[in-house]
C-alpha cells in the first residue's frame, strides 16, 4: 500500500536555527531518504517553502478568491512530505517514526487512495 | 426435558461461535476486510443458530458454515448483474471461500484478528467491541446495550472501525517481539474491559452485562490458550476467574450489598477458584510479574480466606505496593492503604490514605471516601468519618451500595 507521511512542524524554528544546525537536520534528511531508497519503499518526496509563500484558492460566485496565506493559520504547518510503498500500516508507522521531524513535529500518515 | 433444550442450545451455541469467529478472521486475515467476511458468514451463522440446537452440531461445524456461505454468496452473486463497489470484495471473498478446502482443518487466525482489532491505530474504546463483534459475532445492539451506547451508534463506529482496519492497512499479523508487550497488553484490556462491564452489574437483572463477563471469560480462555507461553494472559484469565467465582455473593438474597470482608466463603464458587489458582501458579513460572498476574495474586491472597479464616493482608499490601510502583495509580493507593490498614494498623493505612490525597481525581472517587470514612471510625474520630460517608454516598450511584453506606454512617450516631 502506498502511504503519504506529511510532516508538521513549527515553521518558526527553522528561522532561529544556526547554519551548523541546519547541515546537521540535512544531513539527516539526506540519510532518511537514502534509507527508505534502499529498502525499495521509496516513491518521492518534497519540502515545501513555509507559508508565508501560500496562497489558498477558492471559487464562490464563479468567482476566484484568493487569501495570501496558508488554509489554517495553525502552530504546526505543513512543511513536507514523504510518499511510500510498504505492505501496511505498521511498516508505514515505523518509517514515519524514523523520521528526523519526528522527534520535534508531528508525521500524519495517510493510506493513498488508489485509484 | 428443558435443561437438555437448555444444553443443547448452550452447546450448538458455542459451537457456532467457535467455527464462525475461526471462519471470519481466517477470510479476513486473507482479505484484509472484517466487515465483507462477516457478510459472508452472516447468514451461514443465523442458520447454524436457529438449526443446530435442534438437528445437533455436525461433524464438521466449520466445513458446514463454509458450504451454507459458499450457497448464500453463489445466490448473491446470480442476482447480481451490474459491476458495483461491493463487486470486488464480494470476489475476493468468493475466492477466499472456494479455495478452502473442507477436509483440512482451516488456520486458527483469531490472535491475528485480535491484534488487529486492538491495533494502537483503533481507537481505545473500541477495541473490546470490535473483538467481541468479531471473534464472537455478537450484534451491535448486545454490545451496545452492554456498553450503555445506543445500537445505532454503536453500529455506525464499529462499521467505522472496520473500515479503518481496511483502508489504513491494518496488518492481520502477530507483533515484532519488540511491540509484542504493548500489543499484548491492549489485547487483554480490550478483554478485561468488556469484563468489566459485565462485572458492573452486580445483581444479575441485566443479563445481557452479565453474559458479556462469560464471553470476555470465553476470549480470556482463548486467549491464554492461543499463547500459552504468554503469562500475562494466564493471569488475566485467573484475574476474571475469581472475581466471577464470588459474583454471587456480593449480594444478598434480598439484593444488599456485601463487602469482599464479609463474604462466606462458602458461597464462592470453589471450582473457579480452583482453575484460578492453577492458572496463576503456572503463570508465575514463566518468572515475569504483570499487573494482571499481581492483580490475581491480590485475589489469591484474599480467597485465601476459605482456608486459614484470615485473608493474607501482608501479602496484599505488598502486591499492591508492587502494582503501584508498576501503574502509579491512585486507585491502587486506596487498596494499598486499606490493606495496610488491616496488616499494620488503621493510622498507617489512613496516613497512606492522606498521601494519595494528593491526586485531585480522588476527590470524586467513591472507594476513597468510604476507605476514608471506615478507617476514621476505627480510629474513633466518628465526627470527620460521618463527613467522610456523607461524601462515599453522595458519589455512589448503586443503590445497594449507598444503603450499605448509610447503615455504616448510622451506626456511628
Amino acid at each position: 500500500m502506498k502511504y503519504m507521511l506529511l510532516i508538521y512542524g513549527d515553521e518558526t524554528g527553522y528561522d532561529k536555527s544556526t547554519k551548523a544546525d541546519i547541515e546537521k537536520v540535512m544531513t539527516a534528511y539526506g540519510a532518511y531518504g537514502e534509507a527508505m531508497r534502499k529498502a525499495g519503499v521509496f516513491v518521492g518526496a518534497d519540502r515545501l517553502k513555509p507559508t508565508s509563500t501560500a496562497s489558498t484558492v477558492r471559487l464562490a460566485d464563479g468567482k476566484t478568491k484568493i487569501q495570501d496565506g496558508p488554509y489554517a493559520e495553525t502552530k504546526e504547518q505543513l512543511g513536507g512530505y514523504y510518499m511510500i510503498d510498504v505492505p501496511d500500516l505498521d511498516q508505514a508507522i515505523i518509517w514515519a517514526a524514523r523520521c528526523p521531524a519526528a522527534a520535534h513535529g508531528r508525521i500524519e500518515v495517510r493510506p493513498i487512495w488508489e485509484m | 426435558m428443558r435443561k437438555d433444550d437448555e444444553q443443547a442450545r448452550a452447546t450448538a451455541e458455542a459451537v457456532a461461535r467457535q467455527s464462525y469467529g475461526k471462519l471470519v478472521a481466517f477470510l479476513a486475515a486473507r482479505t484484509r476486510d472484517v466487515a465483507a467476511a462477516e457478510d459472508a458468514l452472516a447468514d451461514a451463522f443465523a442458520s447454524a443458530l436457529a438449526h443446530w440446537p435442534r438437528s445437533g452440531v455436525p461433524d464438521a461445524p466449520e466445513a458446514w458454515l463454509l458450504t451454507a456461505a459458499r450457497r448464500k454468496l453463489a445466490d448473491a452473486s446470480r442476482r447480481r448483474r451490474t459491476a458495483s463497489n461491493a463487486e470486488g470484495h464480494v470476489r475476493l471473498i468468493a475466492e477466499e471461500l472456494n479455495a478452502v478446502r473442507d477436509e483440512t482443518p482451516i488456520a486458527d487466525e483469531r490472535l491475528r484478528l485480535m491484534f488487529a482489532c486492538a491495533h494502537p491505530a483503533i481507537d481505545a474504546a473500541m477495541r473490546a467491541p470490535l473483538i467481541l463483534q468479531t471473534i464472537l459475532g455478537l450484534d451491535a445492539e448486545t454490545i451496545g446495550s452492554a456498553f450503555l451506547v445506543s445500537p445505532a451508534a454503536m453500529g455506525q463506529r464499529l462499521v467505522r472501525a472496520k473500515s479503518r482496519i481496511k483502508e489504513a492497512g491494518i496488518p492481520f499479523r502477530m507483533p515484532d517481539a519488540a511491540d509484542l508487550p504493548e500489543r499484548l497488553d491492549a489485547v487483554l484490556e480490550a478483554i478485561y474491559a468488556a469484563f468489566a462491564e459485565g462485572w458492573t452489574d452486580p445483581a444479575g437483572t441485566e443479563a445481557r452485562r452479565r453474559d458479556l463477563a462469560e464471553e470476555a471469560i470465553w476470549l480470556g480462555r482463548l486467549a491464554a490458550s492461543l499463547l500459552p507461553d504468554e503469562p500475562e494472559a494466564k493471569g488475566l484469565l485467573a484475574l476474571m476467574l475469581y472475581a466471577e467465582a464470588r459474583r454471587r455473593a456480593r449480594r444478598t438474597a434480598d439484593g444488599d450489598y456485601v463487602p469482599l470482608a464479609e463474604q462466606d466463603p462458602a458461597s464462592w464458587n470453589a471450582d473457579l477458584i480452583e482453575e484460578a489458582e492453577t492458572l496463576l501458579s503456572r503463570a508465575s513460572r514463566a518468572g515475569v510479574s504483570g499487573r494482571y498476574q499481581l492483580e490475581a495474586a491480590v485475589q489469591s491472597a484474599h480467597v485465601v480466606r476459605r482456608v486459614t479464616g484470615r485473608a493474607d493482608w501482608e501479602a496484599i499490601a505488598a502486591l499492591y505496593g508492587a502494582l503501584q510502583a508498576m501503574t502509579g495509580s491512585p486507585v491502587v493507593a486506596i487498596n494499598r492503604a486499606v490493606a495496610l490498614a488491616e496488616s499494620e494498623g488503621a493510622e498507617e493505612g489512613l496516613a497512606l490514605l492522606d498521601e494519595a490525597a494528593a491526586d485531585a481525581r480522588l476527590a470524586d472517587y467513591q472507594p476513597y471516601w468510604a476507605a476514608r470514612a471506615d478507617l476514621l471510625a476505627r480510629l474513633g474520630d466518628a465526627k470527620a468519618a460521618d463527613t467522610a460517608y456523607e461524601r462515599a454516598i453522595g458519589l455512589e450511584s448503586d443503590p445497594a451500595v449507598r444503603r450499605f453506606l448509610q447503615q455504616r454512617r448510622d451506626a456511628l450516631r
